[in-house]
């Protein structure tokens, strides 16, 4: 982002960008409507700005712990049949995807 | 006693399978109720009757039934991946998905003898509060078609009220398990942060996400938790600590005794001064229910959390913040929809595409806030403010437990509304979430339990309790059951629906 909006607004190109980010490829109409909703949110989430949170520690979650571990133990897989039955397209026992690269010219 | 095994409670529901009705009966019967009536309420994602009857044959064959859970029927809300049985969060990017593992809940009620009636409608990845956010229609509530049954919960609370299920799970993120029992007059409790494995629930805010019980009675409320809690190394924010013992509670509070108790009316949840947006029938009811506790003996006072009053605010970055990373695994490459996939396109493409055409308003509204409350620039005065604020409502809930035993108000600050009445404006949805959110954001348990009617819908009444002291909720909460039904002269909140769906039938 590299125009800060002012508090309670957000432009309907800022939206565009963040969809870009989130790889969503939004609809105009959805721009028009998101952008005003989105603007009267961000308005009501501001509110936290008014808390006193000098020397507050922020919170990540609610039970404090770190570094859980288990028994590194060996144990099967899922079938690959299984969860290639699931992804949206299989070929010689892998899953499929799209191209990552572009060709060269 | 009337002899619809559906009008029945979890306990004489066990009573009558060790007495020789069979598991295929009972399943029969729900079936059958779910064939005459999820035409209208629309509660059910999947039914499978041949796999449930199956099921319960087996169960039948097996020599449990009439033991613990063994032969009872259980929905679950469709968050919760199962082996083999469609799962979608409500959602079209995971239409027709087959999970190839059990999520731990599942499991465990699968181990514990347990029939899977079905899986119930939600909003789009729990995000919501009324279930109009899924992709699969809209749930109604048994009390009145033409109004909302809660959410993200929302086809479980459906379910169990309508008798289309004789208790659920559900789960609540910030309210969503809490808010649907609230307004469909069922008991519906979220565990303790971290006491009920997450693993193989779809996640949408992992450091609030917790499943549990919705159902009939506190006892069953209770008997459903037991079966599903406890550690799982499976899940690494799962505590290792014993559960606390819950049905017993939930027995020892329907005794009625409360002498000693000490209860904290929380002020800034419907109290004076902040009763803004919460209906008169809401607060009289909640009213009552708080008389009723000191009558049983508690030491009532009221308590001050100021930080609750910035729990949406809070909530509304770090949810969103959450699931815009969380849903970043729905791309399309490993499971689910996959658009545009036609040689033409590169990955980046075809994942937008997916997005776009699998996610509804709502999802795409929350993660594009998410994206940019965590955007650098915002982040320290959104996301991190907000976890800053989660520490200050934490504090209030510890000061609070040093002078009382459990925290109590609304559970919502209104009955259910109509349907559509709240949908193009995702402010006032949120507001509905306005009590639920600080124990969820503290990671404290809490449970909703009916306390009366306001203009012929239930109120739902809310005790919250210190982390691990689940125990506590259910005491409280059977207390006020028993006395609230020895006035009614009935065996439980539904009988109310029950009653009145006989008189007009």
């Amino acid at each position: 982002m590299s125009t800060p909006s002012r508090k309670g607004q957000l432009s309907r190109d800022e939206v565009a960008h963040l969809a870009h980010l989130a790889r969503l490829a939004v609809t105009d109409e959805e721009l028009d409507l998101f952008a005003g909703q989105l603007a009267a949110v961000l308005d009501a989430v501001a509110q936290v700005g008014k808390a006193a949170v000098e020397d507050v520690p922020p919170t990540t979650h609610a039970v404090p712990m770190t570094n859980v571990m288990r028994e590194d133990v060996v144990r099967p897989s899922l079938p690959r049949d299984v969860v290639l039955a699931g992804a949206p397209a299989a070929e010689d026992g892998r899953i499929r995807v799209p191209r990552i690269l572009q060709e060269e010219v | 006693m009337s002899s619809d095994l559906t009008a029945m409670n979890v306990d004489e529901l066990q009573a009558a399978l060790a007495d020789g009705t069979t598991s295929v009966d009972l399943t029969q019967a729900y079936l059958d109720r779910i064939d005459a009536a999820d035409g209208e309420l629309r509660a059910y994602l999947h039914v499978d009757p041949e796999a449930a009857l199956a099921r319960a044959a087996e169960i039948d064959a097996g020599g449990t039934r009439g033991t613990g859970l063994a032969g009872l029927p259980v929905a679950l809300k469709d968050v919760v991946v199962t082996e083999g049985v469609p799962t979608t969060s409500g959602s079209k990017i995971l239409e027709g998905w087959k999970p190839p593992y059990d999520a731990t809940v599942a499991a465990r009620l699968k181990a514990a003898g347990t029939v899977l009636l079905g899986k119930t409608n939600m909003d789009e990845f729990a995000m919501g509060s009324s279930t109009e956010n899924s992709a699969y229609g809209v749930t109604r509530n048994p009390w009145d078609l033409d109004r909302i049954p809660g959410g993200s919960s929302g086809g479980s609370s459906a379910a169990v009220a309508g008798g289309l299920a004789p208790w659920a799970i559900g789960t609540d993120t910030g309210g969503s398990i809490r808010q649907p029992a609230a307004l469909t007059g069922l008991v519906g409790h979220k565990p303790t942060y971290g006491s009920v494995s997450r693993y193989g629930l779809i996640a949408f805010s992992s450091s609030l996400d917790q499943a549990g019980p919705m159902a009939r009675t506190v006892l069953d409320a209770a008997l459903l938790h037991e079966a599903i809690g406890g550690h799982d190394p499976l899940d690494s924010t799962s505590i290792d600590a014993p559960q606390p013992v819950l049905a017993e509670a939930a027995r020892r509070g329907a005794g009625g005794d409360l002498a000693g108790l000490r209860v904290g009316v929380v002020r800034e949840l419907g109290g004076e001064g902040h009763t803004d947006g919460y209906e008169d029938g809401v607060l009289s009811g909640v009213g009552g229910a708080v008389s009723r506790l000191e009558a049983m003996g508690a030491d009532v006072r009221e308590i001050s959390c100021p930080a609750f009053d910035l729990a949406l605010a809070a909530y509304y970055l770090i949810a969103p913040s959450e699931a815009s990373s969380n849903l970043a695994r729905f791309d399309g490459v490993r499971y689910g929809l996959r658009i545009g996939d036609d040689g033409s396109r590169d990955l980046d493409e075809v994942m937008a595409l997916t997005r776009e055409q699998g996610f509804g308003p709502e999802v795409k509204r929350r993660i594009i806030l998410g994206t940019y409350a965590l955007s650098s620039g915002y982040y320290d005065a959104y996301y991190g403010q907000a976890q800053k604020v989660r520490t200050l409502i934490s504090r209030d809930f510890s000061a609070a437990f040093e002078g009382v035993d459990v925290l109590v108000s609304p559970t919502t600050p209104t009955v259910a509304f109509p349907i559509g009445a709240r949908v193009d404006d995702p402010i006032a949805m949120y507001a509905a979430d306005l009590c639920t959110l600080p124990a969820s954001l503290a990671g404290v348990p809490a449970i909703s339990v009916p306390c009366g009617l306001s203009e012929g819908l239930p109120v739902g009444f809310q005790i919250m309790a210190p982390a691990l002291a689940d125990d506590r909720c259910y005491r409280v909460a059977a207390a006020l059951e028993a006395a609230l039904t020895a006035d009614r002269g009935d065996r439980g909140f539904l009988d109310q629906l029950a009653t009145r769906r006989g008189s007009a039938a």
